[in-house]
């Protein structure tokens, strides 16, 4: 019995600090600031978007979950624009050239920033594709998405919301 | 009791959590449809026929398709003109099933139904597939149940049964940014009437040993295999890419047998695509295998299917595929229309080809080549 | 007997749960080349069901092909 408990103990100690520290810079922190360049080159920071809601989308063209979310995150971005909200399509491709070709084919209103050398990437953590990070007017990380799946833009939708209110 | 029923729960709890903090979500399988025409000609047996594949999302999380797939064959094999006269048949397969996609995990399930002259058989199956450890492995289990019923041509009586099991269990491994593992094992449990109702095997005469005879194989009524495979795909550039496979098998019938595969994808990066492939296949004969017993009888389980002697086999393939353009296609996003060509040759150790002639046992071993041909185009929507 | 089966048990959880926080040594923005069509296992399902069908007719081996289910059991 005695070795048991000692076992529940220790796995605690692990396995909750562990799964603290992985989610834990990302509950209240500040979103870390960053530059990047869009497709015209000129250098894109999040700081320029101080005081309003953002949402950071990691996307890439090979991903399919992110090419299915782009058009529905163009939308969000065209209704809640007005409201003090953007929408940053961050593209952690190494060539953007297929990338280039996606848009082309799906036009998108939001500025699309490329992050060659996936710097923003790490920054961020990315875990998954796509990851949808979204940041308060206070420039807080407010909440973070892993993945798509259908249905995930009303989630968005009611958070974009939520956050314009503040 | 209660504290250990207890720890094991917040361990799986926690395990759970864990594993759902870091997720790439899994994606069901694209629209498409395909529609192939293929033919086998070798060994004195020729089948053709179309195989036509419909595969479209009926919800965002569900995917269904049907197959439709037929064989016409018509068949002078060494077999067939041994014992018997040649024949012509046609067998259809439909199947369809479908996808079920729940976050991590993709649930799978379909029905097959096989249908000739003399034999029918009908195939169940369920899957699990699970991305786990980030996304960098797939987890795959998988079962499957199979009812045939055999009957003979010339015989309306004769029915007999024959139940089959397979259970899989398979696992895809992210190594690097360029490579992929692929492991799979699956073991098969049939039960029943095994063999072919028309195949013989033969025997010595008492009194001539030159001359045989043509009596009924006796099968075991069960056979339990198990086969691993291990597999890589390894990134060259933009559509091209090296792979390779090998697979270990053994039953209770006393088969051996080993195969492994090399090929290589090759991309133009614009409108083709080249694929080389070589595959060599050994196999040692099942226990109750002979070419030629020694008197009536001879041994309770008896067998002459030249599929269970001693024999090796090669085959090359090579595959071109084009793109289509579509471009100015309204509902088509892709296509392309594509041809591969496999040569398969076998050498057979210990069957021989009584066509031949020759005292019984002194016959020239048998051996075949086939063309395989595979013309077909896909369109993706 | 209890111990025999719990012990391994609470290992293979602990192992599992340090697995998925081992920080994923192929980063999700990394697997381009993976997406990649000619990474695919199964790109041609139909003309791979037919080959896998063609083999297991010629010979005695059969099983761990990648075939997900069905099968025309011929004999």
């Amino acid at each position: 019995m005695d070795l048991a408990y000692q076992f529940k103990q220790k796995i605690l100690l692990i396995i909750v600090p562990l799964l603290v520290a992985t989610m834990a810079w990302a509950a209240t922190d500040v979103a870390p600031d960053f530059s990047l360049p869009d497709a015209t080159g000129a250098v894109v920071s999040l700081q320029d978007f101080d005081g309003q809601v953002v949402l950071i989308n990691f996307w890439a063209s090979w991903c399919g979950p992110c090419r299915e979310e782009m058009p529905l995150l163009d939308e969000l971005h065209k209704r809640y624009e007005s409201l003090g909200f953007t929408m940053l399509g961050v593209n952690v491709e190494e060539d953007s050239a297929a990338a280039k070709k996606f848009l082309q084919g799906t036009a998108v209103s939001f500025p699309i920033l490329f992050d060659r050398e996936n710097n923003v990437s790490k920054l961020y953590d990315v875990i998954a594709m796509p990851s949808s990070v979204l940041v308060g007017r206070d420039g807080t990380v407010r909440y973070i998405h892993h993945g798509y799946e259908p249905g995930n833009e009303n989630d968005y939708q009611d958070q974009i919301r939520q956050l314009i209110r503040e | 009791m209660n504290q250990r029923i207890q720890q094991l729960g917040i361990i799986t709890l926690v395990t759970a959590a864990m594993l759902a903090s870091v997720t790439v979500a899994q994606v069901l399988p694209e629209d498409r449809a395909d529609a192939l025409y293929h033919s086998f000609d070798g060994g004195g047996v020729t089948i053709t026929g179309p195989s036509i594949l419909l595969r479209k999302k009926l919800t965002s999380n569900f995917s269904g398709y049907a197959n439709y797939y037929v064989d016409s064959i018509s068949s002078a094999s060494i077999d067939v003109l041994s014992y018997a006269s040649a024949y012509e048949e046609e067998r259809t397969e439909i199947s369809i099933g479908g996808d079920y996609l729940l976050g991590e995990t993709i649930l799978s399930g379909g029905f097959t139904d096989s249908d000739e002259n003399d034999f029918e058989a009908q195939t169940a199956y369920f899957g699990v597939s699970q991305e786990v450890f980030g996304g960098l492995t797939t987890i795959r289990m998988g079962f499957s149940r199979g009812w045939d019923e055999v009957g003979m041509v010339n015989d309306p009586d004769f029915a007999e049964d024959v139940d089959r099991r397979s259970y899989r269990l398979g696992a895809t491994q992210v190594i690097t940014k360029n490579l992929l593992l692929n492991f799979e094992f699956e073991g098969i449990t049939d039960e029943g009437f095994l063999n072919n109702p028309y195949r013989k095997v033969r025997y010595r005469d008492a009194v001539d040993p030159s001359i045989f005879h043509w009596e009924e194989e006796v099968y075991p009524n069960t056979r339990t295999s198990s086969a691993f495979s291990l597999g890589g795909r390894y990134f060259v550039q933009p559509g091209s890419a090296v792979y390779g496979s090998a697979r270990i098998f053994n039953d209770t019938w006393g088969i051996d047998a080993w195969d492994a595969q090399l090929g290589y994808t090759y991309s133009t990066q614009g409108s083709w695509l080249f694929d080389y492939s070589y595959r060599y296949y050994t196999q040692t004969g099942a226990d109750f295998y002979s070419d030629l017993f020694d008197y009536s009888e001879q041994q309770n389980f008896r067998g002459r299917d030249k599929e269970l002697s001693t024999f090796t086999g090669h085959s090359i393939r090579l595959g071109i595929s084009y793109e289509i353009p579509v471009a100015s296609w309204k509902f088509v996003e892709r296509g392309t229309a594509n041809f591969n060509y496999d040569y398969m040759f076998f050498n057979y150790d210990d069957f021989r080809n009584v066509l031949e002639g020759g005292a019984a046992g002194t016959e020239p071993l048998y051996d075949m080549s086939a063309d395989i041909l595979q013309l077909y185009v896909s369109f993706w929507f | 007997m209890y111990k025999i089966i719990l012990y391994p048990c609470l290992l293979l959880f602990l192992l599992l749960s340090a697995c998925s926080n081992v920080e994923p040594w192929v980063k999700p923005y990394e697997r381009a080349n993976l997406a990649d069509e000619a990474m695919l296992l199964e790109r041609n399902p139909v003309s791979a069901a037919y080959l896998i069908h063609v083999h297991e007719s010629r010979e005695g081996a059969r099983g761990a092909s990648g075939r997900t289910g069905g099968g025309c059991g011929c004999n």
